[in-house]
């Protein structure tokens, strides 16, 4: 059914007009190490420098105990120390500071009588993420700073003690979780990219009926313009991979050749519904906004990229099963980080191989019926 | 008499600049007919918004909820089982899986079936009794940091409280100590979709702005009629007017559908006023329809206006606040989002929408978007009427 020799003429032909468009494919490869180095530079959940206000009306040693606990956790910056709460609201207004720590008077004769010492924390609540992480330090702080005052009341350990220790990120560094997420969405992104606009283009400057004029079968076509494709996927795999590593330190613990053929299969697939998508659209302008809806979206925020799945509300959550790079978002990350290999990533695997079906079946179904 | 040619004047000043009008409102016209030949087009172009909403309305949040925990209990008394009943209380936590051994635990949280593993020692109870400290282990799974990061926080959290509540009474100094009362201003239940639903309109205009814009000054290029354009008597100013107009108009229309669906479906409050808003969003289009042209003069086909408006689209995103705090950044990047009017953007509607700030408090932004877009816009046209 598929003669070689006129698919690797079609491809051809896909490669001379690739280099043609060179700037099209300096961006495949500048997207990427631009998207790597944000992240890996510019953005971090890791909160830091919090700007915190203390107002202290104690004004004692134990206060001023407290507040040193607080710089020594190396999550908050000082830089106001107003003398009275009430200015606390204008500082957070201005965003001059995030948190903002009340002492009140009779802080450390409460401390020193046994009895509850109440403290005020005031955070600004307008970014939920933040402020949920800088109550956590905040919390930490204060924890650190009450067994030491209990210690030296009572020296008694606590009742329990939790020991938590941190798996496969021992740091908890945003970097390992987001680098080999992002090998996942990048390939997504260009794959569908990519190919979303070759058939639309076709159709746009009226060489479709040429195409479909020559003795091509649908399937030489699909798969001879995906081939010039895989072969910018795979290279930007390896590129974005070896970036992480080299330059951001990211641990690789498990096999890069499982990596690479886990990628084939689902750029595979990502390649075949950019196909499918080009050919439906037939124009690039409606084929750009059906990929960025159909893969970027999904891909970004349904994937467990960054937010975590178990927190969505059910409809949504059945969504994800659908987006396929959830399960290669899984490959990468136990590959990368966790090394693991085909005996965990088994069902992870079989989805590879149906995405890739189910893209390049849907690709030359769809081609199938345009051409006649 | 001496007075006519200075009315005169006047008077073609005014036919002209209503023939002007008219040719511009006759190009508007075409372009949204163009657009909107293609119904599925229309239906996108709505459909993104929706999609975004929803996702930005129940999907992000870096908060945990039922996150699945595997319990490995050793002691099997009451006092573990009370301890893992504490544990899941608060409903952060879900029991997913039970053992005995240590071993299933490694096995479940390298497949991923469980992010947090709690294991009990031999002896808890006993060691709780005694007052001797006991302890538990709490293992994470660390791939995703944020989640491992709160779901460490909550579980030291819990185990301290059922620690101060099953002290024996003689140990009870241990339960006084610091009392810490939280409060969170602008956004008292912390919930991140008060600050994530509003940005989304920032994200949307964009898009929009940035990929329709682009790709429809390009199409016309590849196709050539941007030339039959040029040879008809619009003039330069007229054709990028009528150009972006448009998009400019559905720009507006994705500020109403997110400012109406935030306030009636997700019960976002609007804190401060409508106008403002508006005004902000009018001044914002200006930088991403002079963005949307300026790709558009460096690109010669719709694949690399496509790729185009990624590259630029993904650090203004990323760079703007809107899904990671400016605070974070290394101070180099704080100082290159001073040049993103997304940041300015997002910014105003943020403080608007949660906290009800005014002009006095938002100057700075207004001016900011006003500044750069005026600048992008003056430079994307002086390109585009040189490559036109």
């Amino acid at each position: 059914m598929v003669d070689p020799v006129r698919l690797l003429a079609v491809s051809r032909k896909e490669v001379l007009q690739l280099r043609r468009d060179a700037r099209s494919l300096i961006l495949a490869f500048l997207l990427p190490v631009l998207l790597l180095v944000m992240f890996g530079y510019a953005i971090t959940w890791d909160v830091n420098d919090i700007p915190l206000a203390v107002v202290d009306q104690d004004a004692s040693a134990r206060s001023r105990e407290l507040v040193d606990a607080f710089r020594a956790s190396g999550y908050f910056d000082l830089v106001a120390r107003p003398a009275r709460a009430s200015e606390v609201e204008g500082l957070m207004d201005r965003g001059r500071v995030r948190l903002a720590l009340v002492i009140p008077p009779h802080f450390a004769a409460d401390l020193g009588a046994g009895r509850p010492a109440p403290l005020q924390v005031l955070v600004d609540g307008g970014d939920a993420n933040t402020a949920t992480i800088a109550l956590g330090y905040a919390q930490g702080a204060v924890r650190s700073f009450s067994a030491r005052a209990q210690l030296r009341a009572v020296p008694l350990r606590p009742a329990v003690e939790a020991r938590s220790r941190v798996w496969f990120n021992e740091q908890l560094t945003s970097r390992n979780m987001i680098v080999p997420g992002l090998v996942a969405v990048i390939m997504m992104i260009i794959a569908a990219m990519l190919t979303s606009l070759t058939i639309a283009r076709e159709w746009e400057r009226g060489t479709m009926e040429q195409l479909a004029a020559t003795p091509v079968h649908p399937l030489e076509v699909v798969l001879g313009k995906l081939l010039p494709y895989l072969g910018i996927g795979l290279a930007d795999v390896v590129v974005t991979s070896l970036l992480g590593v080299v330059l951001f330190g990211v641990p690789f613990r498990g096999s890069p050749a499982l990596l690479m053929v886990l990628a084939t299969l689902f750029l595979l697939g990502a390649l075949g519904l950019g196909i499918f998508i080009s050919a439906v659209a037939r124009s690039q302008l409606l084929a750009t906004q059906m990929s960025m809806i159909a893969t970027f979206l999904p891909g970004f925020l349904l994937s467990g990229f960054m937010f975590s799945i178990d927190v969505m509300p059910v409809p949504l959550r059945v969504i994800t099963y659908v987006v396929p790079a959830r399960y290669f978002l899984v490959v990468t990350r136990g590959i990368f980080l966790k090394g693991v290999g085909l005996e965990v990533l088994r069902v992870q695997g079989l989805m590879m191989i149906a995405f890739a079906a189910a893209g390049l079946f849907l690709a030359t179904r769809v081609f199938h019926k345009e051409i006649r | 008499m001496s007075a006519a040619p200075g009315l005169r004047r006047a008077a073609d000043r005014r036919a002209d600049w209503g023939a002007s009008l008219e040719r511009i409102r006759e190009m508007v016209r075409k372009e949204l007919r163009q657009i909107f030949r293609d119904p599925r087009l229309a239906r996108v172009v709505l459909v993104a918004p929706i999609f975004q909403l929803l996702a930005f309305g129940y999907a992000v949040s870096t908060d945990i909820r039922d996150t699945p925990t595997f319990v490995v209990d050793h002691d099997h008394t009451r006092a573990s089982r009370d301890l893992v009943a504490a544990f899941v209380a608060p409903g952060y936590f879900k029991v997913s899986g039970r053992s005995e051994r240590s071993a299933d635990l490694v096995d479940v949280l390298n497949h991923g079936r469980a992010v947090v593993g709690l294991e009990i020692p031999v002896g808890f109870e006993r060691d709780l009794r005694r007052g001797s400290g006991a302890r538990v282990q709490v293992l994470l799974d660390g791939t995703n940091s944020n989640t491992a990061l709160v779901a460490q926080g909550y579980a030291e959290r819990i185990v301290a409280a059922f620690g101060a509540a099953a002290a024996p009474a003689g140990a009870a100094g241990a339960a006084a100590g610091v009392d810490l009362r939280e409060r969170a201003w602008f956004n008292p239940a912390l919930a991140s979709r008060n600050y994530n639903v509003p940005a989304v309109v920032g994200s949307l205009v964009l898009l929009v702005c940035l990929l329709l814009t682009s790709l429809a000054v390009v199409r016309e290029r590849e196709i050539g009629t941007l030339e039959q354009l040029q040879v008809s008597p619009l003039r330069a100013w007229e054709l990028v007017a009528g150009k972006t107009i448009p998009f400019a108009l559905i720009g507006l229309a994705d500020m109403f559908t997110v400012t109406g669906m935030a306030v009636l479906w997700f019960r976002i409050p609007l804190v401060g006023s409508l106008p403002l808003l508006l005004l902000a969003t009018v001044l914002f289009l200006l930088s991403g329809l002079g963005l949307g042209l300026l790709v558009s003069t460096f690109s010669m086909t719709q694949q690399e206006a496509f790729l185009s408006t990624f590259l630029v689209m993904m650090p203004t995103m990323l760079l703007s606040g809107f899904m990671f705090p400016v605070s974070s950044m290394p101070k180099l990047f704080q100082w290159i989002t001073l040049l993103n009017p997304l940041r300015h953007y997002l910014k105003i509607v943020r403080s608007v929408f949660l906290k009800g700030s005014g002009l006095d408090a938002l100057w700075p932004e207004y001016a900011g978007l006003l500044a750069l877009g005026s600048a992008v816009l003056v430079i994307a046209a002086v390109r585009f009427r040189r490559s036109a």
